[in-house]
């Protein structure tokens, strides 16, 4: 067992749009250590999201290779990593992808029912802060606690990474800040390895892990020594 | 429940409508199918019920006078099973409180009670007394028309002479379940009746004592019948037999053949091409809204659900939404189906009707529907879920829209941006917006299919009763006469003109091939009575030789120029060789025709004739029937207005309530396809219509901008529906044609008309409906939604 969560060599990623040719990687070599927060900084079009997603199991890479701890996720077909996402990863959208059909409870419900060892959903919710909304349609919930239920489905699970993608970018700040308590306590409760993509610079003060990115490219890397509560932030 | 199953039935709940408008076409399609084939089956089993029961024969023959003793030579031929020797007249009866003079067959009563073969049901009412002169069963359709019940007394003119009756009871004969009377080119119980009267009082009447002139015989199974048919022809051939046949060239069997082709037709030409387009338009409906769920499909693959999961979560919501139109057309289908089988049962004279339901057939419409769903989200499915998930999540890229050829060459500049819009939507996705104007052309051609029959079926009648037969009355003799009795027809009263007619029994044989018919004999420049072309033109018969209907001609393969053998199968049962002078097309029957002299020199019996066609004055209608009543040489008048007007009837009853069926069905369809791609296109397109709408665009104009498009596609569609519609009529009217009638291919600028309306009358509905959530589309939800 190593202490290393992910570990990528020379990643690249490119997308063809028609006649255009997109780099959104251009070989990214990264270590992530087990059990940190890691916030991803980059502009908009910097590869976070194409990282993120890779490590993720979502999409592939073009070349380069990546390890979840001693799984080479780039040797894996479609139906191995579906198995990887559905035993070890969590996921959170910047726009929750709730399924709007489904109450609280069943969208988390979605997630414990193919899972090994998930919690209860009501359990889940109740880490959340959302005991009192369990059978709320999305519809009937702000959008704070919209990203809460998308939290709670992601850690159900209790996997080893929870990988986030803006999780407060369509939130105000009061509500941001108890999506990242959230996140936070998931990620000292459970030690799961957790990933954010985000604009907000003001987060990257209570993560572990700050990585900079621009044009598919790592500039650079810093490691916190000192971590502030999210409710220190404030953006 | 798992969490998946229960958003497949939210799903369900919250796609209710577009759902339901699939489900329906779909059960547009299964109903026809059950619809057809279930009245098809039902009367042909209560046909070979009724048969069975009451012991209807296999082979048929008429004689002018046959001793008892024959009987036993014919039951002596090999293969026969039973043989009923029986007398049968025709003769003018005279009802009260009725001036226009009916006709009735008088059937012999064996003297031990019930017939051997073709019995009778008898629904009220007792037998006669064997010995009674008076005492008469008399057919339901004719007891019903005048309310005669058992004691009920009318007149009838037995071989010459007034007889009054007495009804003891009302019968259904198996024989007559289809009762045409002599010259009637439809039944009417109101002036033709079955009676059937002790043998005694008819052989006493018709100076047929020991005897008989017709004679029903049952065939053994596994014999042939054609071998039993000229053993009976060579027996009967020195009592003046008129030529045995079997089933096919029995008259009422014949007509409800007939009606059972066309069923058959109907349930085996119609159902697949509504079914086959209901799962074209489920098809192509259900692709377009699996691709709406593209980012669900991502999501629940991004939370690790697996292809095949996801695939099937999605199948499930498909299966319920085509389960549903399944279980509704086969519902519809079944109502539809007893209801038109009471129909036919109300105008065959059926004792009783057998609904069949054939499982077999509403599992093949089930399967067809569901297949149809099934094959139609696969596609879709596929498509979506072979996607990375994070591909699936994120919108598809912005389409790469292109100018126009027409902008490109600076037309159109000035174009409205709305039909910009459109027309750039169209050119970017050229595949759905074919699929959807071939989807909206075959709603319309539905509608075509349907509604086509009501303009075929009025040339059809026209050239019948206004181009061919325009008499006002046909009057048949009692027996072959001479040329003289034309003269004193034209001396009853209130007759214009007379035109006297012959026809014969003949085999009409080319080579291998014969076909049993009649040949006509008619004047050679007859106005009454005409023989016409399909352009409604009056063909002047052929000096020599024969005419005869294509239809007839196609069945001996025969040629104009073509030498053919006429057996002549009455008098002196002569065979002729007959050059084939013209063939027309006409709509009824199998006929040949000939100049009435040509007939003559072939029969060879000098200048006789059967009967005649008149044209009477009105104001003299009473008295002409008060006359033709008192005349014992004729045996049976017909009416062309009242058979017009009977025809009028049937149709109505008959086929306008099939096409109404149709045409309802049609418009579900038609609602089904342009409701879903409305809806559809406003779920593609919501987030630019609400931010055109943030623009400061109004209500109207963002409605404008999503109906244009399909506007623009209706356009196109239209006369594409027509094409496809002509086509479908078309198929419908080879499935009609029959040996008794044939339905004229007419689709005229009223059917496109009224199929257009029809269409544009629901696509307007349905944009309307639609139109309703343009106006509540939540503005800021959707802008919130990424894009």
């Amino acid at each position: 067992m190593t202490n290393t969560a992910f570990r990528t060599e020379t990643l690249t990623k490119v997308y063809q749009t028609g006649d255009v040719a997109v780099h959104a990687l251009r070989g990214v070599d990264l270590t992530l250590p087990l059990g940190e927060m890691s916030v991803l900084l980059g502009a908009s079009g910097s590869g976070k999201s194409t990282l993120l997603n890779i490590l993720g199991g979502l999409d592939t890479a073009t070349s380069g290779r990546v390890w979840f701890e001693d799984m080479e996720l780039t040797a894996m077909g479609q139906a191995d990593l579906t198995r990887y996402r559905r035993d070890h990863v969590g996921f959170v959208f910047q726009f929750y992808n709730l399924v709007p059909s489904l109450t609280a409870r069943e969208n988390v419900a979605l997630v414990t029912e193919i899972a090994r060892d998930p919690m209860k959903p009501a359990d889940a919710l109740a880490r959340v802060g959302l005991e009192h909304r369990l059978d709320h349609f999305p519809a009937q919930l702000s959008g704070g606690e919209q990203q809460r239920v998308a939290i709670a489905r992601a850690i159900a699970k209790r996997p080893e990474i929870l990988l986030c993608d803006e999780p407060t970018g369509a939130l105000d700040s009061q509500t941001g800040i108890r999506v990242l308590e959230a996140l936070q306590h998931v990620n000292e409760e459970f030690g799961t390895t957790t990933v954010v993509i985000t604009h907000n610079v003001s987060i990257r003060k209570i993560a572990h892990r700050v990585i900079n990115l621009a044009d598919g490219r790592i500039v650079s890397e810093h490691v916190n020594t000192h971590r502030l509560q999210p409710s220190e932030v404030t953006w | 429940m798992s969490a998946l199953d229960r958003k497949v039935l939210r799903d369900l709940a919250r796609l209710w409508a577009q759902g339901l408008a699939i489900a329906m076409v779909l059960a547009a399609g299964v109903a026809t199918l059950v619809l057809g084939i279930g009245a098809q089956n039902s009367l042909s089993e209560t046909r070979a019920a009724y048969y069975e029961r009451y012991r209807f024969a296999d082979v048929f023959a008429g004689a002018k006078r046959a001793p008892e003793e024959v009987a036993d030579r014919l039951a002596a031929i090999p293969g026969v099973a039973a043989v009923h020797t029986r007398i049968k007249e025709v003769a003018l009866l005279d009802i009260p409180d009725q001036s226009e003079p009916a006709t009735g067959v008088f059937l012999s009563l064996p003297v031990t009670g019930r017939p051997r073969l073709n019995d009778f049901y008898l629904l009220s009412g007792r037998l006669p007394d064997p010995d009674s002169r008076h005492e008469v069963l008399a057919n339901e359709t004719f007891a019903k028309e005048h309310g005669f019940q058992a004691g009920a007394t009318f007149a009838a003119i037995l071989n010459g002479k007034k007889r009054d009756l007495v009804i003891t009871g009302v019968m259904m004969l198996p024989e007559y379940i289809y009762a045409l009377g002599p010259g009637d080119l439809v039944p009417d119980g109101r002036r033709f009746g079955v009676f059937a009267m002790p043998y005694k009082a008819l052989a006493g009447a018709f100076d047929l004592d020991g005897a008989f002139n017709d004679v029903a015989v049952d065939v053994l199974r596994g014999t042939t019948e054609a071998a039993v048919i000229d053993a009976v022809d060579e027996i009967l051939a020195p009592y003046g037999g008129v030529g045995a046949y079997d089933r096919e060239d029995h008259q009422s069997n014949a007509f409800i053949d007939a009606e059972l082709v066309q069923l058959r037709s109907m349930s085996f030409v119609i159902p697949p091409i509504f079914l086959a387009i209901a799962a074209f338009l489920v098809n192509i409906t259900i692709a377009r809204l699996i691709a709406l769920e593209r980012e669900q499909i991502g999501l629940m693959k991004a939370i690790g659900y697996s292809t095949w999961a996801v695939g099937f979560h999605y199948m499930k919501l498909v299966m319920l939404i085509a389960l549903v139109g399944v279980v509704i057309g086969w519902g519809a289908g079944w109502w539809l189906g007893r209801g038109l089988t009471r129909l036919y049962g109300d105008f065959f004279n059926f004792p009783f009707l057998i609904f069949t339901m054939r499982p077999d057939i509403y599992m093949i419409a089930a399967g067809a529907g569901l297949a149809a769903a099934v094959v139609g989200a696969v596609n879709a499915i596929s498509g979506v879920v072979r996607l990375p998930p994070a591909v699936a999540m994120s919108p598809p890229a912005p389409p790469r829209y292109r100018k126009l050829f027409t902008e490109r060459l600076g037309l159109l500049k000035r174009a409205p941006m709305a039909l910009t819009m459109a027309l750039r939507n169209i050119t970017r996705w050229p595949i759905r917006a074919s699929l959807t104007t071939l989807g909206l052309a075959l709603s319309i051609a539905t509608l075509v299919g349907a509604m086509f029959a009501e303009a075929s079926v009025d040339l059809m009648l026209e050239a019948t009763f206004f181009g061919a037969e325009r008499q006002d009355a046909t009057l048949t003799f009692t027996e072959i006469t001479p040329i003289r009795a034309v003269e004193a027809a034209r001396q009853l009263p209130g007759v214009l003109r007379v035109e006297p007619f012959r026809t014969v029994p003949i085999r009409l044989s080319k080579g291998h091939l014969s076909e049993r018919t009649s040949l006509s004999g008619k004047p050679l420049n007859g106005d009454l009575s005409r023989v016409i072309d399909f352009d409604l033109n009056p063909i002047s018969l052929p000096d020599q030789g024969i005419a005869m209907s294509d239809m007839l001609a196609d069945l001996i393969d025969a040629r104009r120029g073509d030498l053919v053998t006429v057996e002549i199968l009455a008098g002196r049962r002569e065979t002729h060789e007959v050059r084939v002078t013209a063939i027309v097309q006409d709509f009824f029957g199998l006929s040949a025709y000939a100049n009435i002299a040509t007939l003559n020199t072939l029969l060879r019996d000098g200048n006789a004739v059967d009967g005649v066609h008149i044209a009477f004055d009105a104001n003299d209608r009473e008295d002409l029937f008060a006359r033709v009543k008192e005349i014992p040489a004729i045996a049976a008048i017909a009416l062309q207005g009242r058979s017009l007007k009977l025809f009028r009837d049937i149709v109505e009853r008959n086929i306008l309530t099939m096409m109404w069926v149709y045409t309802l069905l049609a418009v579900v369809i038609a609602f089904g396809v342009v409701y879903n791609s409305v809806r559809i296109q406003l779920s593609e397109r919501a987030r630019e219509l609400a931010s055109l709408r943030v623009l400061g665009f109004t209500r109207a104009e963002v409605s404008f901008i999503l109906l244009g498009e399909l506007t623009l596609l209706c356009l196109v569609a239209i006369p594409l529906g027509w094409v496809l519609g002509f086509g479908m009529a078309w198929i419908v009217i080879q499935g009609l044609q029959s040996e008794l009638y044939r339905v004229p291919l007419i689709v005229n600028r009223d059917t496109y008309g009224y199929a257009t309306a029809v269409f544009v009358t629901v696509a307007v509905v349905s944009a309307l409906v639609v139109r309703n959530r343009i106006d509540h589309l939540d503005l800021i939800a959707v802008l919130k939604t990424r894009d």
